[in-house]
């Protein structure tokens, strides 16, 4: 459990040095950083498939990103007594929000004994009702299908909003609003 | 529960980033954080202990009974919504370009004072 | 970024060799998902980051071979045929998304009945789907001209 702890705390220091590096192309690349360490936690808690997914979806939200920050605006700093309010109204919300999920967590089960009420069900019959090898694509494509056609969905309209965003036809000649 | 208190620490450093920043770029890189730090958590929920070698496919030459696997149905969760990120970042990114276009920044405070 | 040039010599040769090995391998995690880890949603982002590869190296000039109208065409395509194995059920069947294919022998590569089609299917539609997305990401002239 040791191993968990140390590549949490790598995640939180890789968050923190994205949140207040002013170079936008160093906080991207630190954002990089947790995304990564977050696929080798993934591979080390039992979930291959995931660690994959992980780390291919990683490497093309650092290019979309990279792709955004193609200007030298340098990101500004609220100056003067309001920098530590607004610091200190962020630090409250988050430990109230902390402290709150604490009296929650205490009756989630504990780590590393799950209560698997449905999924001893599902390994125990997958291979031999699906003939599926692989048990987590037995359950999203064959026991739980309906959640794939709702995130085919999602990524369809998705990708239509970007087309609709981006689009060059349609839109009103900037020159005729200066 | 530390390694559920530390999995919502990083879920609060997002939440700060969100909060707290005036640009755009910080306020998408906010939300890319709390949206692993989500998905962590329900693979922390679903953990065997000993499990790093207990996923849960199986083999022709099986020498892990299916006992000691760790629970398939929160990958299987997590897996269609690592993907519904990425394509909510673009989108994301794609609104902020033309933010950028009309208004020449990406500073929030200077963006609720021009007027086009 | 330059308009059409792309990055040096070294990058698009690297490019050019190793392309279709990048290729080769998210077909080969698609068509093995039912078998080890992968399936249709890690396949589809690796068939995609070979074209976006091949973008970021040759610049517009790369576009000729996958345009923006041929993603938006196969991307329909996919989610079609997803929807038609999952109706094929309901006519053949009475029941919305039967897996009417029978499971074969395990550990085949011809077997789990309806997971490959859906498999091929989804890698289809995501992949050509965020392909989409990066180009008309790249393709937007007005953050090109403002600086």
């Amino acid at each position: 459990m040791t191993i968990f702890i140390i590549l949490l705390l790598i995640m939180i220091v890789g968050a923190l040095v994205a949140t207040y590096v002013r170079d936008l192309l160093s906080a991207v690349v630190s954002l990089g950083i947790v995304g990564l360490t977050q696929s080798v936690t993934m591979l080390l808690l039992g979930a291959p498939d995931l660690a994959i997914v992980q780390l291919v979806v990683e490497i093309l939200t650092l290019i979309i990103l990279i792709r955004a920050t193609i200007s030298k605006d340098i990101s500004a700093r609220v100056n003067g007594p309001r920098e530590f309010l607004v610091a200190a109204t962020g630090i409250f919300f988050v430990l109230s929000f902390l402290l709150i999920s604490y009296h929650g967590l205490r009756h989630v089960s504990a780590f590393g004994h799950p209560a698997m009420r449905i999924s001893h069900d599902y390994l125990q019959q997958g291979l031999a009702q699906t003939g599926a090898a692989n048990i987590v694509s037995a359950i999203i494509l064959n026991y739980r299908a309906f959640d794939t056609l709702g995130e085919a969905t999602i990524l369809f309209a998705a990708v239509i909003g970007v087309y609709t965003v981006l689009r060059e036809v349609g839109r009103k000649k900037s020159d005729e609003q200066k | 529960m530390v390694v559920y208190l530390l999995n919502f620490v990083l879920f609060g450093c997002g939440v700060y980033a969100l909060m707290t920043r005036k640009n755009i770029i910080k306020m998408v890189i906010g939300l890319s954080i709390m949206e692993y730090a989500v998905n962590l958590f329900f693979i922390f929920l679903g953990y065997k202990t000993n499990g790093q070698y207990a996923f849960p496919i199986f083999f022709s030459d099986q020498k892990i009974s299916f006992n000691q696997m760790v629970d398939p149905l929160p990958q299987a969760l997590i897996l269609t919504a690592i993907v519904i990120g990425l394509a909510t970042t673009a989108l994301f990114v794609a609104i902020a370009i033309r933010l950028y276009e009309k208004y020449n920044t990406f500073d929030i405070s200077r963006i609720r004072r021009l007027r086009g | 970024m330059n308009k059409n040039e792309g990055m040096s010599l070294i990058v698009k040769t690297i490019t050019r060799l190793t392309v279709g090995l990048i290729l080769l391998f998210g077909i080969y995690i698609v068509s093995r998902g039912h078998l080890s880890p992968g399936g249709g949603f890690a396949g589809g982002v690796i068939i995609a980051l070979a074209f976006v590869n091949l973008l970021l190296a040759y610049g517009t000039r790369g576009l000729k071979k996958f345009p923006l109208m041929a993603a938006e065409i196969i991307e329909t395509i996919g989610a079609l045929f997803f929807i038609l194995i999952s109706l094929f059920g309901l006519i053949l069947f009475g029941v919305y998304f039967y897996n009417f294919l029978g499971t074969g022998r395990p550990f085949n590569l011809m077997s789990a009945g309806i997971i490959l089609p859906a498999n091929i299917a989804i890698a289809l539609k995501v992949g050509a789907g965020l392909y989409g997305i990066v180009v008309a990401l790249v393709l937007a002239k007005s953050l090109m001209e403002k600086k």
